[in-house]
């Protein structure tokens, strides 16, 4: 038995693997969207699994610490370690700062860990981990560090220890791990003009700058300059214990906002990203259209091409099924070949997109299952010209 | 014929490359890529450990120089990094009506002197007329006695021979009270010479003055500082030390402090007491670092980084700080067998400054360790170990 697509492809092999190229960029395009999306949504997760929290405990009425501002005193991680269930509490800030590197300025998220606890970077990929308690870093790849690198962050220098990967902010910014006193005082600790501005308007107010109470601005001035809050306390449930009474608990005796994993991921996931997400999946819908239309139009376009021929083996008797067989052969063929150009020239250029592009295994498989049958339904059409055609155009004109 | 059976070969041998290149990327990059590691094999050895502080340079005997009475400032003698000596005059209050009032005092002692001499010519003088008084009241009572003299000139002799002598009494007293005066007098004068002294400020002991509070003309409660100064001599780094690295800093162990007017130069010294207050706040211990041979110029106030020699120890077993991992609630590290991964807890104990972490328990020397590695590890993954990982695509 002839295979009579093999044979048709084999003879226009040139313009069937440069239109199987072209589709395939198309679908390289439409996974690389699917990834982008799957990368948007690990960007919010990788903040959840790079925190290493069963809890976040959080300013009351707030969102924090990634969707809102929180701020909540440091030390009321010592009530949570005291409360049961909780097996351990550290204290967080997060800030999203740029630092300049040369030339460039980096955007980045600078998080506040205490080194050995919940924060801290899961993995390095370079380097070692923070162990002084000041001006040390662990940067992701992403910011572009050398490790041994000096940066400026606000009125200090830090040393770039180590270097992590995939650690990164819901809207994709590299992250920073520095010490947690240091981030503290460079989320919280004015510049040196608004220091100074400070001083001397406390100075000028007669209530508080008292002849015959000696100390008394100093003191005040004293406790201006002082730094002593964090954005969340990341709470670690005890084994046997059930987080949500843990967060329940919390919210009741420390009259503070407290979220379970789930609860965050649904802050991240559903309320920050959504709207990017959403006009992701528009894209991606269309563009899903756009292909199967052109899939259509080439596979109709090159049945129109081969009328005569159509005709010819019509005229010698040859079943429609066989026809119809060729022709959805054909297209599946150059749905095969579109996808497998689609998902290499994806996985070649997914690195070297700004955001993180994210190709699951999955998400390739129903993207072939897809292609596969927008192909066959595209070549319906042409299916349905092959067959109306009349044999005697083999003769005629 | 023969060259079209030869373009089908062609090609399919082509198409199927492509496939297999396909494939091959698909198993080599993506999630389903072997992660890529490096190991490291322990071995025992050195460790030697440090903690690192920061602190401000202070000088631990500061004086606070001010009046010890509410007044005005009249003149201040010294400025800013003056160099004093022991007892040198600083600056002076304003003395107002002291000058006055030392003047009356003065005064008025020198008029009690005088009171206190005429009470003794008194006194003198009673004596004499008590003297002649007795003599005379002898006189009549032996003549009296062979009847010359009537009882009554005898009685009237004797009242006053009595009479003087208590008139004498009584000058006595008053001398006695003079003499008192003087000392009084006296007394207040010093009080007011003290307090005239009181209003000169002078330098408790040798130093630099470090600060110029208040000028001439500036009113002053009591307690009110002019200037400030200190001893040079007593400078040291208050060093704050994370409470959860203090434990092994002891006084005498060698330290090694940059200023941060000269991040490149670092400066011996060693610990000169670790104080037994800690910070409750900021969760740190105070540690006070002296310096070996303390800096030609450096500000009070100034930062530094202290790093200190704790423990150091000849034959231990010691992993990079990266390779240690919480997984499952426990503390471990990942170590390679047959190209997957599998994770071995461990207990750990110290961390040093170059980022090794001492192993207690749970490892030997010779294992092969995961230290770095692509992304977060799970049990039984296929890891591919790579000499290193700062290159990787991002």
């Amino acid at each position: 038995m002839i295979s009579l697509a093999g044979r048709d492809i084999l003879h226009h092999w040139t313009k069937y693997v440069f239109t199987g190229v072209g589709l395939g960029l198309l679908i390289g395009v439409t996974l690389s969207m699917a990834g982008i999306y799957r990368g948007m949504v690990d960007d919010a997760q990788v903040l959840l699994r790079s925190s290493a929290a069963d809890i976040w405990v959080v300013q009351q009425e707030t969102l924090g610490p990634y969707a809102e501002p929180s701020s909540v005193r440091d030390d009321a991680y010592r009530a949570l370690r005291g409360m049961p269930g909780v097996a351990d509490a550290a204290n967080v800030t997060y800030l999203t700062m740029q630092i300049r590197q040369g030339e460039r300025d980096v955007r980045v998220m600078a998080v506040g860990f205490e080194p050995g606890r919940s924060g801290e970077p899961p993995f390095l990929v370079a380097g070692r981990g923070v162990v002084r308690s000041h001006y040390e870093v662990v940067a992701d790849l992403r910011t572009g560090f050398r490790l041994g690198e000096r940066i400026r962050i606000r009125r200090q220098e830090y040393e770039v220890v180590g270097l992590t990967r995939r650690m990164v902010s819901s809207s994709s910014d590299p992250m920073v791990f520095l010490p947690l006193k240091d981030a503290q005082e460079a989320q919280f600790l004015k510049d040196n003009d608004a220091i100074v501005n400070e001083r001397a308007r406390t100075a000028a107010n007669p209530g508080l700058n008292r002849p015959g109470v000696p100390g008394l601005l100093d003191a005040l001035l004293a406790s201006q300059t002082s730094s002593r809050s964090v954005n969340a306390v990341l709470v670690k449930v005890a084994s046997g214990h059930d987080a949500e009474r843990v967060a329940e608990n919390i919210r009741r005796w420390k009259h503070l906002e407290a979220y379970t994993w789930r609860q965050m991921e649904d802050i991240l996931v559903s309320k920050l990203i959504e709207t990017s997400a959403r006009q992701i999946a528009t894209f991606l819908v269309i563009l899903a259209i756009v292909s199967a239309a052109i899939v259509s139009f080439i596979i109709y376009t090159m049945t129109l091409g081969k009328v005569r021929e159509l005709a010819v083996l019509k005229l010698i008797g040859t079943r429609n099924r066989t026809i119809a067989a060729m022709i959805l052969q054909q297209s599946l063929g150059l749905g095969l070949i579109g996808f497998v150009i689609g998902k290499t020239v994806a996985t070649l250029w997914a690195p070297y997109f700004p955001k993180y592009v994210l190709l699951l295994p999955d998400d390739a498989v129903r993207g072939l299952a897809a292609t596969m049958v927008v192909c066959a339904i595209a070549s319906l059409v042409a299916i349905r010209v092959a067959l109306k055609v009349d044999p005697a155009t083999a003769i005629g004109g | 014929m023969n060259r079209r059976v030869i373009r089908a070969v062609g090609l399919s041998v082509f198409g199927l490359m492509l496939l297999a290149g396909f494939v091959l990327l698909m198993v080599r990059s993506g999630p389903l890529a072997p992660v890529r590691v490096t190991t490291a094999v322990l071995e025992r050895g050195a460790f030697e450990n440090a903690v690192f502080g920061i602190g401000t340079v202070e000088a631990e005997r500061a004086y606070a120089i001010g009046p010890t009475s509410p007044g005005r400032i009249l003149a201040v003698h010294v400025d800013v990094g003056s160099e004093v000596r022991a007892g040198q005059l600083l600056a002076e209050m304003d003395p107002v009506e002291l000058d006055a009032r030392l003047a009356a005092s003065r005064a008025a002692s020198a008029r009690a002197v005088h009171a206190l001499e005429s009470a003794g010519a008194q006194v003198r003088d009673a004596e004499v007329r008590q003297e002649l008084a007795g003599r005379n009241a002898r006189r009549y009572a032996s003549l009296g006695e062979r009847a010359f003299f009537s009882d009554a000139a005898v009685e009237a002799k004797r009242q006053e021979a009595d009479s003087a002598g208590a008139q004498l009494q009584a000058v006595r007293a008053q001398f006695d009270a003079a003499r008192m005066d003087l000392q009084r007098l006296d007394a207040e004068r010093v009080a007011v010479e003290r307090q005239r002294a009181n209003v000169r400020l002078v330098a408790p002991v040798a130093g630099v003055v470090t600060a110029r509070d208040a000028e001439p003309g500036t009113t002053l409660v009591a307690g009110q500082s002019v200037l400030r100064m200190v001893d040079p001599a007593s400078v040291r780094v208050r060093t704050r030390i994370d409470q959860g690295r203090s434990g092994g800093v002891r006084a005498g162990q060698a330290a090694s402090i940059v200023l941060r007017s000269r991040p490149g130069l670092t400066v011996p010294g060693k610990v000169s007491r670790v104080e037994l207050n800690g910070d409750a706040v900021t969760e740190e211990r105070i540690v006070q670092v002296v310096f070996d041979e303390p800096p030609k110029d450096f500000a009070f106030g100034e930062l530094a980084e202290v790093t200190i020699a704790t423990s150091r120890g000849a034959d231990v077993l010691a992993v990079p700080g990266a390779a240690v991992h919480e997984h499952g609630g426990r503390r471990g590290v990942w170590t390679v067998s047959d190209g997957a991964t599998a994770f071995v807890p461990v207990r750990t104990g110290e961390a040093s400054l170059d980022g090794r972490t001492v192993v207690l328990e749970g490892l030997q020397a010779g294992d092969r360790i995961i230290v770095h590695s692509e992304r977060e590890l799970r049990a039984g993954e296929r890891v591919a170990v790579v000499e290193s990982l700062e290159g990787t695509r991002r």
